[in-house]
């Protein structure tokens, strides 16, 4: 009995300062930063317009609480969108990447050429062909985001040791079931390498997208504000916006943790 | 059972050499053989295995089996690598049902069969396990039973044992001759070790390398079932030291013998 009870007793002993070390010191270190800044602010007297002060921060917001959570969603929606579609073209693009050499040779130069365009000149363009609506947003998002995306899972999608593939063969495989049943499993530590990268420039994207052309969207709310002086509002935007990327982030790893428990030790990609 | 008639097999290397890997091998095997193929490091040992595979097509000559001619896979040859290459996501019991269900060829009875293989390998218990909770020994043995369950008549192993250590290596060898003598098949087993060589095949098939060919095949009449004691067999010592001559030269082996 007491053999059967023991490594339960050993892992509760472990879980709190595994929690310790993950959520209550991170949380205690941000929440210290913030004291020191205000306290900088109050104490040099810092004006608003320059560097203000949390308290500001969080009046200031507050007090348009309702549009600045509409600017959020309008932001988010964007992100999660641009996502998406990311995922939806990159996944296929790197498994026609892997299909063979002629491929990858024909649409490497086309790529490199989407990742060479700076998106900020890109994006008034966009806007003349597509028209003022969400659609060159999401467009500009995905050109941000993809790109990694695809590399990684290519590179996921090779990364299979060859007898693997020898022995798919060996078992006479169709080449559909070797990629659905051995490379994009294999590939999983990568894809998911790809997404963490992809889910915080999605973020990127949208805030530069939102930059030229929005009447909504943090990005936006950015631009208006900063324009009639209301910085305290701007940083406010600037801390949801980081705080959507880190939630995003999370939300990224704890799907990879939940349904691909292999994958997170199988090196690479560990955060 | 097997046959290789004439077999030839070329490779076109990148820089557009072509290099002749395999050069007029003939050899006959018969059903329920167990058959060695040693030779030092890129003689071609390999590449006969996967032409017995049907992984790759002779340049010239034929292979065939059974009468017929090796253009492809087939599903009754079991393949064992150096490396246990089990899917990670997998438990130890899907990596073992995996020829299976790759081949559709998934029934009520298959479970039943991975497990009975399982436990003739010692790892029973072990199904629901992760491949990475196990040794580099007890994923081999994994390996194993994943070249067996769809029953093959053909057992190919490409130097199985070669990442493991002397320990675990001489104890697998030792649980491939049971399991062999409990399951019998035809086998055509790659490896660097002339003891190993000896001890479990029939005949020895020494190549020589560049290009590969070969050398001569040596009958070991040592008696079934046998053991790493039979190390100390003159029927053993001269076989090995056949074998030593033959990859090593003359001079080379007597100078060694007289160290010893």
């Amino acid at each position: 009995m007491s053999i059967q009870a023991a490594p339960p007793l050993e892992k509760r002993r472990k879980a709190p300062s595994a929690a310790i070390y993950e959520v209550v010191v991170p949380l205690f270190a941000t929440a210290a930063g913030f004291l020191v800044w205000e306290a900088i602010c109050q104490v040099f007297s810092v004006p608003a317009y320059l560097v203000p002060a949390p308290s500001e921060i969080l009046k200031d917001t507050l007090a348009i609480g309702p549009t600045v959570l509409g600017h959020s969603l309008a932001t988010l929606k964007t992100v999660l969108l641009g996502f998406v579609v990311s995922i939806a073209i990159s996944l296929p693009l790197a498994v026609l990447l892997t299909a063979s050499p002629a491929i990858a040779s024909a649409l490497y130069p086309f790529l490199v050429w989407t990742q060479s365009i700076p998106k900020v000149a890109l994006a008034p363009i966009l806007v003349v062909v597509l028209g003022s609506n969400e659609l060159p947003r999401i467009v500009i998002t995905v050109l941000v985001a993809f790109f990694p995306l695809v590399i990684s899972s290519a590179t996921g999608l090779m990364s299979v040791p060859p007898e693997l593939i020898e022995l798919s063969r060996a078992c006479r495989a169709s080449k559909w079931s070797e990629l659905w049943r051995i490379r994009l499993p294999y590939a999983i530590p990568f894809i998911f390498a790809g997404l963490k990268v992809a889910i915080s420039l999605a973020v990127v994207g949208a805030v530069v997208a939102e930059f030229v052309n929005a009447d909504s969207g943090l990005g936006f709310l950015i631009v208006t504000s900063t324009a009639f002086f209301k910085v305290p509002v701007a940083f406010g935007a600037l801390i949801i916006l980081s705080v959507m990327g880190v939630v995003l982030f999370q939300i990224v790893v704890i799907v990879e943790r939940v349904f691909f428990p292999w994958s997170t030790g199988n090196a690479t990609t560990g955060m | 059972m097997i046959t290789l008639d004439r077999v030839t097999r070329i490779f076109n290397s990148r820089d557009g050499d072509r290099i002749t890997a395999l050069e007029d091998v003939s050899l006959s095997i018969r059903a329920n053989e167990f058959v060695t193929l040693v030779g030092p490091s890129g003689c071609g040992k390999s590449t006969l295995l996967r032409i017995v595979a049907g992984l790759i097509l002779p340049t010239a000559g034929t292979a065939s089996i059974g009468g017929v001619a090796i253009t492809e896979p087939r599903s009754e040859t079991g393949i064992v690598f150096q490396a246990p290459t089990l899917l990670p996501w997998a438990s130890v019991m899907d990596n073992v049902l995996f020829p299976l269900r790759m081949m559709h060829r998934m029934d009520s009875t298959s479970t039943d069969k991975a497990a009975a293989l399982l436990k003739l390998v010692g790892l029973a218990g072990f199904e629901g396990k992760s491949p990475r909770e196990l040794s580099g020994g007890m994923q081999q043995r994994v390996a194993i039973c994943r070249a067996l369950v769809h029953e093959p008549d053909i057992l190919l192993m490409d130097e199985p044992f070669g990442a493991l250590d002397a320990l675990t290596r001489e104890e697998m060898t030792m649980e491939l001759l049971r399991i062999w003598g409990e399951r019998p098949k035809t086998v055509l087993f790659v490896t660097h070790s002339i003891t190993e060589a000896v001890v479990l095949a029939d005949r020895v098939v020494v190549i020589s390398p560049r290009p590969g060919r070969i050398a001569e095949i040596i009958d070991v009449k040592s008696p079934r079932p046998r053991s790493f004691h039979v190390e100390g067999n003159a029927e053993f010592h001269e076989a090995s030291r056949r074998i030593r001559a033959l990859i090593f030269g003359q001079k080379h082996v007597d100078t060694g013998c007289a160290a010893a």
